[in-house]
This record gives C-alpha cells, sequence and structure tokens, in this order.
C-alpha cells in the first residue's frame, strides 16, 4: 500500500498552506452526498457484485478462461494466439511504436517554424471517435484496388491485393497500425513539451564540445525524458488493456478469433452471448492486470507537472 | 494553428532572408520526413473526405485519388441519404441528447465535491479522497452487468436514464481528482477574505471558487463531452431502442453497407463534424482537457 501513503503525502504537500477552513461539517455532508451516492450505489456496488459473480462456478470460469478456452488464451501454437496474447503483441508495438513514431516527430518539429501544424495535423485522431477511425482505417485496408489507397499503392509495385483485416496473418498488425496512427499525437504533445524543457544552455554546450545531434539525441534528449516516456507508456498501456472499439469496428474480432483482446472478449461474453458469469470472470482478470500499472499511475501523480 | 502546441524552437530565430533560406535549404531531409509525416496522417481522413462527396457509381468504380486526374464529380446526396434514410440525424439528436445531461451533471457534481475536499473539513477527508482516486483504476468493465439489473430493479432502465447516470458516475473519480488538484491552488486569502465577510460555503463556492476555475472546468467539460459523444462501449449496452447515438448507428451501417463507401464516408463524417469543430475553435482547452484525462 505504499501507493496509498504517497498519495496522502502529495495530497497534504499541495494543499495551499495551513488547516482548511473549519466548522461546517454539515455543510461538506451536502457538497459531498451526490457524488458519494452515485459512487457508492453505481460503481462499488457493481463492482463486488461482478467479483462475487465471477466466482459462480468457484474457480471454474477462471480455470476453463486460462486453460480450455482457445479464443482467450492458446498456448498450444506457436506463436500462442488467443485475445490474452494479442493484448500482449499490442502492447509492446503499440506502446512501442507510439513512442518511437511521438519521440521521432517531436524532435523533428521542434527544428521547423511549422511545427504548432505537424503537431496539430498528428493530434487531429485522438478528436475523433474510435468508431470513426475504424472506418477511416478499413477503407485504407479495402482490397480492392480501385478503393484501398494501401492496395493501390501496393498494386504500383505490382504486389498484393491484401485482404489486410480478413486474414489472420494481417490482421493484428494491421490493426495495431490503425491503433498507432491514432494515438501517437498524444505521445508527440507530451515529449514535445518536455523537449522543450531541456534547456537549450545543455544542448548548446553539447553542440559546442562537438557532439554530434545522434550523439546528443542518445546521451541527452532520451535520459532527459526518461520520466515523461515512462508516463506516456504507462498511460498507452492501459489504453490497450481497455481497447474495444477499435476492434469492434473494424473486425468485430475476426477473422474468427484472431483479433480478439480482452475487453472485446469481455463484452462478447458477457452479452451478445449471455454468459454473465464468464463475462465476469473476464473484467475481473483486466482489473488485476491493470492494477499493478495503476499503481504506477498514482505515484506519478505526484509529478502532475509533466502532463500539464 | 498556435497557442496549445507551442510556437517556441530549440534554436534562435534568423535575421536575414538570406540567413532563413540557408538554413531552410540545410533543413531539406527534415522538410522532407515531415512532408512523409504530414501526408501518412493527413491522407486516410482526405481520402475518406473526398469520398464522401463523391458520386456513388464513381466511388464504385474508381479510387477518390482519381479527382486529382481530372475526375471532378462532386454530390452532396451522400449526406442527404444518411441523414434522412439511414437515420443519422435521429443519431445526432440522440448524442446530442446524450452527451449535454452527461456532461453538464459530472461537472456540477464533481466541482461541489472537489470544493469540499479542498477547502471544508470533516473527519476522513483525506480517506475518503483517497479511495475515489482509486476508484479512478476501476474498468467500465467491472459494473456493466450489475448495471443492468441494477437499473432494472430500481426502475431507471427508461430512454438515456441508464446512459446519463453511467456517464455521470464513471466521470467524477477524475473530475474530483482534477478539480480539487485545481481548487486548492486558489489564493488562500480570498477564500478566507469571503469567509470573515460572513459570505456561506454555497456562496463562496458559486461566487469566488468557480468563477476563477473557468480553465479547468472548461478542459474537463470538452473532455467529458468528446468522451460520451465518441463511446460506444456503454452505448452499445445501455441506450434505449430507437435511443442509438451516432457510434453505435455507423457501426450498424458497417454491418449492413459494409463495402458501400459513400455511405460510410458521410456517416463517419457527421460523426466527426462535432468534435472537429471544438477542435479547431477550442483548441487550448481541448488539448489540456485530453491530456489530462489520458490517466481516466
Amino acid at each position: 500500500m505504499s501507493a496509498t501513503s504517497t498519495a496522502v503525502t502529495s495530497a497534504k504537500a499541495q494543499r495551499s498552506g495551513g488547516s482548511p477552513i473549519r466548522g461546517w461539517n454539515w455543510m461538506a455532508s451536502l457538497f459531498l452526498t451526490p457524488a458519494l451516492l452515485l459512487l457508492g450505489v453505481f460503481m462499488l456496488y457493481p463492482v463486488i457484485s461482478t467479483i462475487v459473480l465471477s466466482f459462480d462456478r468457484g474457480l471454474g470460469n477462471y480455470i476453463r478462461l486460462l486453460t480450455a478456452d482457445r479464443r482467450f488464451l492458446d498456448l498450444s501454437t506457436f506463436p500462442p494466439s488467443g485475445a490474452l496474447f494479442n493484448n500482449v503483441l499490442w502492447v509492446v508495438f503499440y506502446t512501442t511504436g507510439c513512442i518511437f513514431f511521438g519521440l521521432l516527430i517531436a524532435v523533428l518539429a521542434t527544428r521547423v517554424r511549422y511545427e504548432p501544424a505537424i503537431k496539430a495535423i498528428v493530434f487531429l485522431p485522438m478528436a475523433i471517435a474510435a468508431t470513426a477511425l475504424g472506418v477511416i482505417w478499413r477503407f485504407v485496408y479495402t482490397p480492392d484496388r480501385d478503393t484501398g489507397l494501401l492496395n493501390a499503392l501496393l498494386g504500383i509495385f505490382h504486389l498484393g491485393p491484401i485482404a489486410f483485416l480478413g486474414d489472420t496473418g494481417w490482421v493484428n498488425t494491421a490493426l495495431i497500425i490503425a491503433g498507432i496512427w491514432g494515438s501517437v499525437g498524444f505521445a508527440t504533445v507530451i515529449l514535445s513539451a518536455a523537449l522543450k524543457g531541456i534547456s537549450t544552455e545543455v544542448l548548446e554546450a553539447a553542440r559546442v564540445d562537438g557532439a554530434r545531434e545522434s550523439q546528443i539525441f542518445r546521451r541527452i534528449i532520451i535520459p532527459m525524458l526518461s520520466l515523461p516516456i515512462s508516463v506516456v507508456a504507462v498511460t498507452l498501456v492501459i489504453n490497450v488493456i481497455k481497447l474495444f472499439d477499435l476492434i469492434y469496428v473494424m473486425t468485430a474480432g475476426g477473422p474468427g478469433s484472431s483479433s480478439r483482446v480482452i475487453a472485446f472478449t469481455m463484452y462478447q461474453e458477457a452479452f451478445p452471448a449471455g454468459r454473465v458469469d464468464y463475462g465476469a470472470a473476464v473484467a475481473v482478470m483486466m482489473l488485476v492486470i491493470l492494477i499493478p500499472v495503476l499503481i504506477f499511475n498514482v505515484r506519478r501523480f505526484r509529478s502532475e507537472r509533466v502532463v500539464q | 494553428m498556435s497557442g496549445a502546441f507551442g510556437d517556441q524552437a530549440l534554436e534562435p530565430p534568423a535575421r536575414t532572408t538570406s540567413q532563413r533560406m540557408a538554413r531552410f535549404v540545410a533543413k531539406t531531409p527534415i522538410h522532407i520526413a515531415l512532408l512523409a509525416i504530414a501526408l501518412v496522417w493527413l491522407l486516410p481522413t482526405i481520402g475518406l473526405l473526398i469520398t464522401s462527396f463523391r458520386p456513388s457509381e464513381d466511388v464504385l468504380s474508381n479510387g477518390w485519388w482519381t479527382v486529382f486526374t481530372g475526375n471532378l464529380r462532386f454530390t452532396t446526396d451522400n449526406y442527404q441519404s444518411v441523414l434522412g434514410g439511414q437515420g443519422m440525424l435521429t443519431a445526432f439528436l440522440n448524442s446530442v441528447s446524450i452527451s449535454i445531461p452527461s456532461t453538464i451533471l459530472p461537472l456540477l457534481i464533481s466541482a461541489l465535491a472537489a470544493y469540499a475536499f479542498a477547502w471544508l473539513e470533516f473527519p476522513l477527508r483525506d480517506t475518503i479522497f483517497l479511495v475515489v482516486v482509486a476508484l479512478l483504476m476501476i474498468p467500465v468493465q467491472m459494473t456493466l452487468i450489475p448495471l443492468l439489473d441494477l437499473f432494472a430493479a430500481l426502475g431507471l432502465n427508461r430512454g438515456f436514464l441508464m446512459l446519463w447516470i453511467a456517464h455521470t458516475t464513471f466521470a467524477l473519480p477524475f473530475g474530483i481528482f482534477l478539480l480539487r488538484n485545481f481548487f486548492i491552488t486558489l489564493p488562500r486569502d480570498l477564500i478566507e477574505a469571503a469567509r470573515m465577510d460572513g459570505a456561506s460555503s454555497w456562496k463562496i463556492f458559486t461566487t469566488v471558487v468557480v468563477p476563477l476555475s473557468v480553465p479547468a472546468l472548461a478542459s474537463y467539460g470538452i473532455f467529458q463531452f468528446l468522451w460520451v459523444w465518441n463511446d460506444l462501449l456503454m452505448a452499445l449496452i445501455f441506450a434505449p431502442r430507437g435511443g442509438q447515438p451516432m457510434t453505435v448507428q455507423v457501426t450498424g451501417l458497417l454491418g449492413t453497407y459494409g463495402t458501400e463507401w459513400h455511405i460510410l464516408a458521410a456517416a463517419a463524417f457527421v460523426i466527426m463534424l462535432v468534435p472537429l469543430i471544438v477542435f479547431f475553435s477550442l483548441q487550448r482547452y481541448f488539448v489540456q482537457g485530453l491530456l489530462a484525462g489520458s490517466v481516466k
């Protein structure tokens, strides 16, 4: 529980001096009641119900999920497959992809005068619904060369056409690329703000000492950005665990179940398929996976300035 | 496009035109790389935008890029079709009806609670605040199944009530966290002075705290509005029959018209219209809200 005590310390540290205004306890309860009532009835109670529901068959749901459900986790093949493994692919490639391109764009853009325009262009997909993003990329990936941009480009080199979203070998790559495209703006804006925090004197001194740009990047920029990079990485990992809309819109988990992820499995099992206790177990798995990541996040609330 | 994205470069500005020219040429590889990046981020969206204005027979027979080689036939038929026949106008109004209360309610409720956590004293204050912050961790999936039964048991499974309550509740931990951290930075003297003048807590809240916190309230409000506007998962589960917002409607169109891109393109742009307006008009608040909201 060290994260908890850290947050208490930071809560106290942030208060603007001395003790708070005294003497209005009845007033405080008026201010708090609406929020606490809603949180208690519509959040805490359902969370506890979901946990109870997931143990409806003892540990049966969890045993089945981890050992007998090939659509959730299949270790019999190489590489492994299933929703959980797909989420691992997402965590690795989506997170590194977003940070790589975010850093690249941030570093390149600081050196030109039209930097705000470039950042706005890359940030724009953050504003739009994953549903619209899904339509945009389904259109790009269309196998028909007279419709789909990517296959038209491949056609110039006499390649393809490839059914990116209909081929089990391609589908996860194609989805992750669409996901990266949608989130790079977030990484770019945060890393760019952090980059501007590096003092120009440090960079000038390195240049005067004859450091090459590549050395400056590896020895100065990367180490000085390690905190904001880790903040971006944690946020992206949380995004991945909760990822639902994009998968639902672009492939509905298909072809077959080859592009399912955990959050999609939860929805699919609990609602269209109606296996509520099994869906509850998947939801609990999501929470269990998120807890370590979120504890890290609570700790970094202390360094909130990184984001603002 | 200045403002939220900052505009200072890491090196001193060039003084003369020739210096500027020389610098521009020396950076040719950077300009080429950035041009490529801009194209990758613009072309997919622009392609869909162009497609949404092309006649359906053209969309089916050749690519949107042929408009650059002289195939300049445009129409608004696709928009008329999705707004009328495909029910996107109803869905648009549903999105508005869902999003506005789901923004105002959490703004109001979390501002009240945040004020109590920041400036009032009561037992277990920090502990309760920590529990609220810990609730930030809960994924919505942990509540969806019991919520359906609970809404039915309480007789709340009518109209947009379920969506309003679910969105409001899930917005509270982040709102309370964000606004409390803003409220505690307000000058203590100002609040003390108002108290000395005999102002009640309610009066201090409405006349001192809220007016001074407009930027934070705006960032949170915009973030929450777009969050709800773009939401698909909660809408799939809690939207009433005939009350589906645009995200659900477009997902349905994808199933029915999976390859009729003139319809899908127009529908996608109807969803994107409001976020794009918000993006271009309120960019500063918008970016701050999204960045702060990324913890949600």
